[in-house]
């Protein structure tokens, strides 16, 4: 039996709404995500050293399904910003499309007009660098290589370019953090970044950069929704073996 | 000012629910794809606004003097190109002949240089990262390679038909799998945050 997606999303809703309520005692913490606490002393590093973040959104757009990765490349950098506010230079993001540029931008003036810094903002932190991949790639490349960005985060939907930016960030000797929905370039950046993140991780990063109780929740949900997939999984590996059927 | 961010809450949610009912609910699917079809031309306007937003990026540059000839060149390439598909269209000779002898060599040659720097990148990474998994990556790399043909005209049965094809369709089909998983689980998780208004990344 294929449960239908509707139930499936009800049962994501269902399960947000029930760990935002629950929090299952105080002990409770997040999964240990290593690429994620080495971002957070970089932000740390960068805001007292004044040296600026770079988050690379990648050039996914939102009227696909690489939107979530997008997304969550927009939360991280709605987070990013308010941790970086004191620093001497404002964090910058990068986008291969137009809808995700303006996103950003709206992103950074809404943090910054609730933070009270509103004049900080211009339309530059927010940049287009390229509408292909590769001229996207190449386009992010000279503020990584000019050392004006020191930590770079690539969050969002990239392909194999993505090995370019990691490996920019590496002769520079800044930080490299990179996440994509796309399995080519999880596999380029587990080899040229830093601080891969696999999988579902990508999703996570924005629980664990600046957590509040949906975030928390979702990543709940999420952790129970993989268990309930992984024994599926074996249930439906074991039950021809018990005779349980073809 | 203060009802700005709530209604533009409310309009993303109650989008964003329409566009997820049209897909359960046969009587919707119409009012769906009219919705789509004018987030598909508010994202052609937004992808000029975003060649607007590169070439002042690059004037700005040129203008202080932080790279005026690479700033220059792309100015200038962006104004022929649009100029030419604007007047001979996107299909003309011209506009063909920029792309394929043009856009297309530019890119294959950051791909070859992809191909050199990825290996320069991974052999750094893996002198910082000394983990188990890393270890498991390189010598998973290292057993591909030699299954992946003869070597030294030299073909060693075993990692050609038995090791190589084992790693390829079990283990790394199955890594593959538990990866796309994730990240179908991720995406819903990001989606519902977005329909319940948790998440806003749109300055709200």
């Amino acid at each position: 039996m294929i449960p239908s997606p509707l139930a499936i999303v009800a049962l994501v809703v269902a399960l947000i709404l029930l760990f935002s309520v629950w929090k299952g005692g105080k002990r409770r913490t997040l999964r240990h995500i290593p690429a994620i606490q080495r971002l957070q002393r970089s932000i740390e590093l960068s805001v007292e050293d004044g040296s600026r973040l770079q988050v690379n959104l990648g050039h996914g757009g939102l009227l696909g399904p690489q939107s979530a990765a997008a997304l969550a490349g927009l939360t991280l950098l709605q987070q990013l910003a308010e941790i970086a506010a004191d620093s001497d230079l404002p964090p910058v993001a990068t986008s291969g499309e137009g809808t995700l540029m303006l996103l950003a931008q709206d992103t950074l003036r809404g943090t910054y007009q609730r933070l009270g810094i509103r004049e900080q903002f211009n339309f530059e932190l927010a940049q287009t660098t390229g509408v292909t991949p590769f001229s996207y790639a190449a386009g992010t490349l000279p503020s990584v290589l000019d050392r004006t960005a020191l930590s770079t985060a690539m969050v969002g939907s990239f392909g194999v370019e993505a090995g370019l930016i990691a490996d920019a960030a590496q002769r520079t000797e800044g930080f490299s953090l990179g996440g994509s929905n796309d399995l080519s370039a999880q596999a380029v950046l587990f080899a040229a970044a830093h601080e891969p993140l696999l999988g579902e991780e990508l999703y996570a990063a924005g629980a664990y950069t600046n957590a509040n109780a949906a975030h928390e929740a979702s990543l709940r949900a999420q952790d129970v929704l993989r268990w309930a997939v992984i024994i599926l999984l074996i249930i439906t590996a074991v039950s021809p073996l018990l005779g349980g059927g073809q | 000012m203060k009802l700005r961010a709530p209604i533009s809450t409310a309009v993303a949610i109650s989008f964003g629910l329409l566009v997820l009912l049209g897909i359960f609910i046969p009587d919707l699917a119409d009012f769906r794809n009219r919705i789509l079809n004018w987030a598909m031309l508010l994202a052609a306007m937004a992808l000029l606004l975003g060649l607007l937003n590169l070439a002042q990026v690059h004037w700005q540059r040129i203008r202080g003097r932080e790279t005026p000839v690479y700033s220059a060149v792309l100015l200038i390439a962006m104004v022929v190109t649009f100029a030419v598909t604007l007047l001979q269209g996107s299909d003309s000779e011209t506009a063909e002949w920029i792309f394929n002898y043009l856009v297309v060599p530019i890119e294959t040659s950051l791909m070859a240089v992809l191909a050199v720097s990825l290996t320069l990148a991974a052999a750094r990474v893996f002198q910082q990262r000394t983990e188990l998994m890393n270890t498991v990556f390189i010598a998973t790399l290292l057993l591909l390679l030699i299954g992946a043909g003869p070597l030294f005209g030299v073909e060693l049965p075993y990692f050609t038909r038995v090791l190589n094809p084992y790693i390829n369709n079990v283990l790394a089909l199955g890594a593959m799998r538990g990866l796309l998983i994730g990240v179908a689980l991720g995406t819903i998780t990001t989606g519902v945050r977005i329909l319940i208004g948790a998440d806003r990344p749109y300055g709200a």
